[in-house]
């Protein structure tokens, strides 16, 4: 066979394979037809062409993109408007308050016609001050030592829950998530439903339980249940399951003891979700109001939540300093912990 | 290839040589049935023996948290079971179904799961949409995108009791909703919001105010999740924008949106604090949910009446979850096979 020949093949055949076909030479012949003058007339209607798509994919992308920043900065903006209202507002003076938001109070209690008048008779919504006070603040913590008692009830109930939960429940996970029988399963679902369950549904046999314990109206009452609540137990599990089985192995080879797997594996593993776990179920009783005004009748022992939801017209002066002095904790420690949060969360609904 | 084959013999034949070899032991075991039944026995107990072991271990783990839960959880239920078929708390006498029967019929307790389910069916698909609205916006490329969602997420955090404040300034009926005008869309007058039959749509504003950052980082997380790789090729056969969401993330945004959907919904049982918060023990009649119903039996001393009320949400509540979880098996099932 005559080598050229077989050159040209090869190189066909390789062209045939990587698709790239002889169009080029029409191509060119097309361009090899016209003369200098049609062709730089070609040209330039093809850049302007171009340049014309490009500029509407632009005004097109960047409109889009605008609209989105627009849309998610007005979600946004509904989004922090009561946190930020309620912090600005919390610097008004007592007189400015009652004039401000008087007319919303009366109308809220019920006895608009029982005298206290008031300058305005619309509210007015203003966000900046007129004059910025601590009176509020001083009000709240130094003349009516009452409230600063109530944030301390809330502390010291919530803090041990929290604790307490997250103790009980990295041991009864690791449990689920490595000894995984059939009536074990049964019994995670059972617990899933105890999660699932409103408050209203446990009422009453909680309030019976603490009646047989006798620790009704005291704050065992609260912490007790809440402590062995089900709802860390059913995330820590999902993560704990997901711990490659590999990595427990291992150990095992190394003669590692089960309690030596937990603690130096499945825990540190775990951290973040633990971290995450914590801060959710720290808001969540920071949070509880239903279980306080049941179990805890006492009103010294009463958490902040219940306070503020029983906040009226004659403590309005007050009231904004007070909301916002009780949503610095959680605030704060979203703050800290706003990466575990965020990824603690997604963790938990991706599979 | 006569060699190969030659080969092939010779290693059959060291084989069976090497099984002859051993085969006489073997059958010194085996054939002795007391010893193979005893050795039997013995792989037996220790298998026993170590499941055992495990399920001592593992249940030793389990042990405090299902301390607390008997008796916290499991046995009052099993208690208020009993009340919920007795006469009164003082009288014990078995009355079998009077007790669920006058709950049943009971024009409160209707009006409540009436408003409860009506809620919670229209405040769980909103704050599922609206999420993964929120979420897909988030994802599209916008600057800033994790400063947008720490202050969408924030809302979570504020404890409820420290905006009812503010809902109260927006809503009551000298309230900014009105003073901005928002009753015009409803009604020609102004509106006392919460003592309206808009009153649900102030606690819908409310529920979705709390939830939607929630859901939404889920929803983040399920959209990042999915490979760039797949939808690039779409795009490269052509699938436009619409199709490759339909198609594409959709199929694997499957588990996510059943999982938030469960999430919103036990929130939306929940949304009783919120009401409690905002309107008291006895709210407008459309914001009478089920929860103020047990509340206000509470109150009254009728356990009987109350454990019955709670028997049937826990009833339907078992149903709901067990269908959903039921669901997503299915649903999972074929997403791997």
């Amino acid at each position: 066979m005559d080598p050229e020949v077989s050159r040209q093949r090869r190189e066909e055949a390789t062209k045939a394979r990587r698709k790239v076909f002889t169009v080029m030479q029409r191509d060119l012949s097309f361009f090899e037809q016209m003369d200098e003058s049609t062709k730089e007339e070609f040209f330039k209607k093809e850049k302007a062409r171009s340049l014309k798509v490009r500029r509407r994919r632009k005004i097109v992308n960047n409109t889009s993109l605008t609209i989105g920043i627009i849309i998610a900065c007005a979600v946004s903006i509904l989004a922090i408007v009561p946190v930020f209202y309620t912090f600005l507002n919390s610097f008004m003076s007592s007189a400015e308050i009652s004039n401000n938001y008087g007319v919303i109070f009366q109308s809220l209690s019920g006895h608009a016609d029982q005298g206290a008048t008031y300058l305005s008779s619309s509210p007015s919504m203003t966000l900046v001050p007129q004059r910025v006070t601590i009176e509020q603040y001083k009000n709240l913590l130094i003349m009516s030592p009452t409230y600063l008692l109530k944030f301390w009830n809330s502390i010291i109930l919530v803090v041990p829950i929290v604790v307490g939960q997250m103790v009980i429940s990295c041991l009864a996970a690791y449990s689920f998530a490595r000894y995984r029988k059939k009536r074990r399963e049964v019994l995670f679902f059972s617990y899933i439903i105890l999660m699932l369950m409103p408050f209203q549904v446990t009422l009453v046999p909680n309030y019976m339980i603490s009646e047989q314990l006798g620790i009704l109206n005291t704050r065992w009452a609260i912490i007790l249940p809440g402590i062995f609540s089900t709802f860390a137990i059913f995330l820590l599990t999902k993560y704990m399951r997901q711990i490659p089985n590999a990595y427990i192995e291992a150990a095992k080879l190394d003669g590692a003891k089960e309690w030596q797997i937990f603690t130096k594996i499945a825990v540190p593993m775990c951290s973040n979700a633990i971290f995450a776990l914590t801060i959710l179920l720290f808001i969540d009783y920071w949070n509880m109001v239903e279980q306080p005004l049941v179990l805890l009748t006492n009103a010294d022992k009463q958490p902040m939540s219940v306070f503020l939801s029983q906040i009226n017209e004659a403590e309005i002066g007050i009231a904004f300093a007070a909301s916002a002095l009780y949503m610095i904790p959680p605030l704060l420690i979203f703050l800290w912990g706003e990466e575990y949060l965020v990824e603690g969360i997604s963790r938990s609904g991706v599979k | 290839m006569s060699s190969e084959k030659d080969n092939i013999d010779i290693k059959d034949k060291d084989n069976k040589k090497e099984v002859k070899e051993r085969a006489p032991i073997t059958t010194a075991l085996t054939t002795d049935p007391a010893r193979l039944a005893a050795m039997k026995a013995a792989k037996k107990r220790l298998h026993r023996r170590r499941g055992l072991k495990d399920w001592a271990l593992f249940t030793g783990y389990l042990t405090p948290s299902l301390v607390g839960v008997m008796l916290f959880f499991f046995l009052p239920l099993i208690m208020i079971l009993k009340t919920s078929f007795q006469k009164s708390t003082t009288n014990y006498e078995f009355v079998g179904l009077a007790n669920y029967d006058k709950v049943i019929n009971n024009d409160a307790f209707r009006d409540a799961s009436w408003n409860t389910l009506t809620f919670s069916g229209i405040a769980v698909p909103l704050a599922v949409v609206l999420a993964l609205l929120l979420a897909i916006l988030l994802n599209s490329g916008i600057p800033a995108q994790s400063g947008f969602r720490s202050v969408l997420l924030n809302p979570m955090m504020v404890p409820v009791a420290s905006v009812v404040l503010i809902w109260q300034v927006f809503f009551s009926y000298n309230g900014a909703a009105n003073g901005a005008g928002l009753f015009k869309l409803f009604e020609p007058d102004k509106i006392d919001w919460l003592k309206s039959d808009y009153a649900q749509l102030v606690i819908l504003a409310l529920f979705l105010w709390k939830n939607l950052g929630y859901n939404m980082v889920l929803f983040l997380a399920a959209l990042n999740n999915i490979d760039d790789e797949i939808l690039e090729s779409a795009q490269m056969d052509g699938a436009g924008a619409l199709r490759r969401f339909f198609s594409i993330k959709m199929y694997f945004l499957a588990p996510t949106i059943f999982f938030v959907t469960i999430m919103s919904l036990i929130n939306s049982f929940k949304i009783f604090r919120e009401v409690y918060l905002l309107t008291g023990d006895h709210p407008y009649t459309n914001l009478y949910m089920l929860q103020h119903f047990m509340n206000n039996a509470f109150k009254n001393l009728e356990y009987n009446k109350l454990s019955a009320g709670a028997i049937i949400m826990c009833v339907v509540m078992i149903v709901i979850v067990g269908v959903l979880f039921y669901a997503e098996s299915k649903f999972d099932a074929d997403v791997e096979g």
